[in-house]
């Protein structure tokens, strides 16, 4: 039985300064994954993902991560991207450094 | 120290030129990250988990004191004011942006370095035992002849689009600190009966998902017939290797696939065909690149003011016990400063770290420095007069942790905190490692203990060779951590043993310590060491100790 369908963000690296980036829905890149499109549909995940691998001059590496929606918007599923929401843990850098 | 010629220093500018438009095109769209992606690979350029991440090459881990204020200038300028030292004599900044990265190669090449070659499929970064030139035990200085390897593997036409990465390491000593048996190629400089220097060539070692310790290819290998050697070696693996499956590319799977006799078969054959077209301008070569390493005047001996600190004083007095080996010359010393001072990132310096480096090395160790695959910092020239002044100023900078060798001396690579391959964290786990057993104030008394911790099957921080490995993993979506045991990079390298089931994140560290408790109940005195206690007795009780009290906890449940 193929394996139901998880809700996903669109996450890449931000071409010039390598940061973390989400799709949001009105197609702009947001640094927080809260304000990121949360995506149920597996059709439309594939959809959002091509449009955003067109984006090269904008992102690099774009791919489909795993989400949940949370009371202030979509949450991590995995600690990589937990991680990649905030920064390393060794010093306060990254995107926790503004938070 | 190598000084740059013409045609080194046009070759390098010309590159970050190279580069510059490069960057120029893929951020106006003229390139694809598909097309852009070899290029920034070639010349160092990542893109990581949070960010880009420049390596930068530092040959055979030899630095002067102008180039490591430059790296300075570069941490505080264009990054976050510190840099990473890797396990292959490299520095990562972990910040750049793409913009600037090639400002950060130019400002580079203005101290004659650049960051050519420490990525991709092709010969990397040469790298060396960290005391060469300065060794009591040594045969001959590695650093000529990695430096020739360096010329040679540049660029070579031949061997841009190996079937994967190749990675070279040499040591003159028979102490190996190069680890050179865990290298695609590894070279130790020997004597033959003769009195004549050669090189014992190693060849298919290395660690990662698969790995093996190198076997001896060649016992002997005369100077003049070295580097037509190594180019058969790797022309015989560039045709042969792999290239079908990425995770048996490597030249250690070439090896262990056609065998060893196999493989020196056709070396023998392709080395006959090489060596006519070798004219010998690379022994002149070599002839000029070794009198540049000649070593520098060593003043007599004067340790009055030693020898009063040393009886005096006993925080410089385990500091010199800890952090400074035998120097060839009588009144001298080799000194490690360790960049694991406990709960710090292990290999990390900051900018006014390195500033302080600079000057300690200009002011008293005849403007040298080396940086170690064990990620610390050598003054490989000290005369021991000087020792208590520098002691002062590492201590002032935060550098004078007396651990070098013992259980928080921890190789760490990034791991997940950076490294976009990372299946696992490496550094909390060393940071915490370090921070616990310095609480205990028991590392003294533990002495000699290597830990190891790699944050993916690649193993870039060296775990099977630790003597206690730390490897981590993602087990159903949780970071898990296996151990290792019994591993040892020195001349007679062996791949340490798993012990069983893997611990979780906030399990790791106290499985440690029951690792090591158990360790101090096993031994016969304090002169027997981890390792040697672990090969005397097996893996048994050190499983027992890891294991047992959990088994009786889930019995109990």
């Amino acid at each position: 039985m193929p394996r139901p369908f998880t809700p996903k963000v669109v996450t890449a690296n931000a071409l010039l300064e390598g940061d973390v980036v989400y799709l949001k829905a009105d197609d702009g890149w947001t640094r927080r994954i809260e304000e990121a499109e949360l995506i149920e549909d597996e059709a439309i995940a594939d959809i959002r993902l091509l449009d955003a691998q067109r984006r090269g001059s904008e992102v690099v590496g774009a791919y489909l991560a795993d989400a949940k929606a949370g009371p202030n918007g979509p949450e991590p599923v995995h600690f990589r991207e937990a991680f990649r929401t905030r920064g390393p843990s060794n010093y306060n850098h990254g995107k926790q450094e503004g938070a | 120290m190598y000084s740059y010629t013409d045609f080194d220093e046009a070759f390098v500018r010309e590159r970050v030129a190279q580069f510059r438009a490069q960057v120029e095109r893929r951020i106006d769209g003229s390139l694809t990250e598909d097309e852009f992606k070899p290029l920034r690979l070639m010349n160092g350029l990542y893109l990581q988990l949070h960010a880009y991440m420049l390596r930068v090459a530092i040959p055979y881990g030899t630095l002067n004191g102008r180039q490591m204020r430059q790296l300075a200038m570069i941490a505080r300028r264009w990054d976050k004011g510190y840099g990473h030292f890797t396990t292959r004599q490299n520095i990562q900044f972990n910040w750049p942006e793409l913009r600037d990265v090639p400002d950060m190669l130019d400002a580079l090449a203005d101290v004659q370095m650049h960051a050519i070659q420490t990525s991709g499929n092709t010969i990397r970064n040469v790298t060396a035992d960290h005391f060469a030139g300065a060794a009591e035990d040594e045969v001959a200085d590695p650093r000529p002849v990695a430096e020739l390897i360096r010329q040679w593997s540049t660029d070579h036409p031949e061997f841009q689009f190996l079937p994967r990465k190749f990675k070279v390491a040499v040591t003159g000593s028979p102490d190996d600190r190069a680890v050179t048996a865990a290298h695609d190629i590894g070279l130790r400089i020997v004597r033959n009966e003769e009195g004549q220097i050669g090189y014992r060539v190693l060849v298919g070692g290395g660690l990662g998902r698969t790995p093996m310790i190198g076997k001896v290819l060649n016992d002997f290998v005369s100077e003049a017939d070295l580097l037509p050697y190594l180019e058969a070696i790797v022309a015989v693996y560039n045709l042969l290797g792999r290239r079908d499956n990425k995770y048996k590319a490597r030249i250690k799977i070439t090896v262990h696939e056609n065998g060893i006799e196999d493989i020196a078969a056709r070396v023998d054959e392709e080395f006959t065909r090489r060596k006519s077209l070798f004219s010998g301008v690379d022994q002149e070569m070599l002839t000029a690149i070794r009198a540049q390493f000649a070593p520098p005047a060593f003043e007599a001996p004067q340790t009055a003011a030693f020898d009063l600190a040393f009886a005096e004083n006993p925080v410089f007095r385990s500091f010199v016990d800890t952090n400074t080996a035998a120097h060839r010359a009588p009144g001298y010393a080799i000194v490690t400063v360790s960049l694991k001072a406990h709960g710090k990132t292990p290999g990390d310096a900051t900018a006014a770290q390195m500033e302080v480096l600079a000057d300690l090395a200009e002011r008293y160790g005849h403007d040298e420095l080396r940086i170690s695959h064990e990620q610390n910092v050598i003054l490989p020239h000290v005369a021991k007069r000087h020792l208590p002044a520098i002691h002062a100023a590492l201590s002032t900078a935060g550098l004078a942790t007396a651990n070098v060798g013992l259980v928080s001396d921890i190789i760490a690579c990034p791991g997940m905190d950076y490294c976009a391959l990372a299946t696992a964290r490496s550094i909390p786990v060393a940071q915490q490692i370090a921070t616990r057993f310095d609480e205990l104030k028991l590392e003294h008394d533990i002495g000699a203990l290597k830990i190891k911790i790699s944050g993916c099957i690649n193993a870039c921080g060296h775990h099977h060779v630790g003597h206690i490995g730390i490897l981590g993993l993602d087990r159903a979506g949780v970071e898990n951590y296996q151990i290792t045991l019994g591993g040892d990079g020195g001349p007679d390298a062996v791949i340490g043993e798993r012990t069983g089931p893997g611990f979780a994140y906030d399990q790791i560290v106290p499985a440690i310590e029951r690792l090591v408790y158990a360790y101090l109940d096993l031994r016969e005195d304090r002169e027997e060491t981890f390792l040697e206690t672990y090969r005397r007795l097996g893996m048994e009780p050190f499983k027992a100790a890891l294991y047992e009290d959990e088994e009786a906890r889930a019995d109990a449940a």
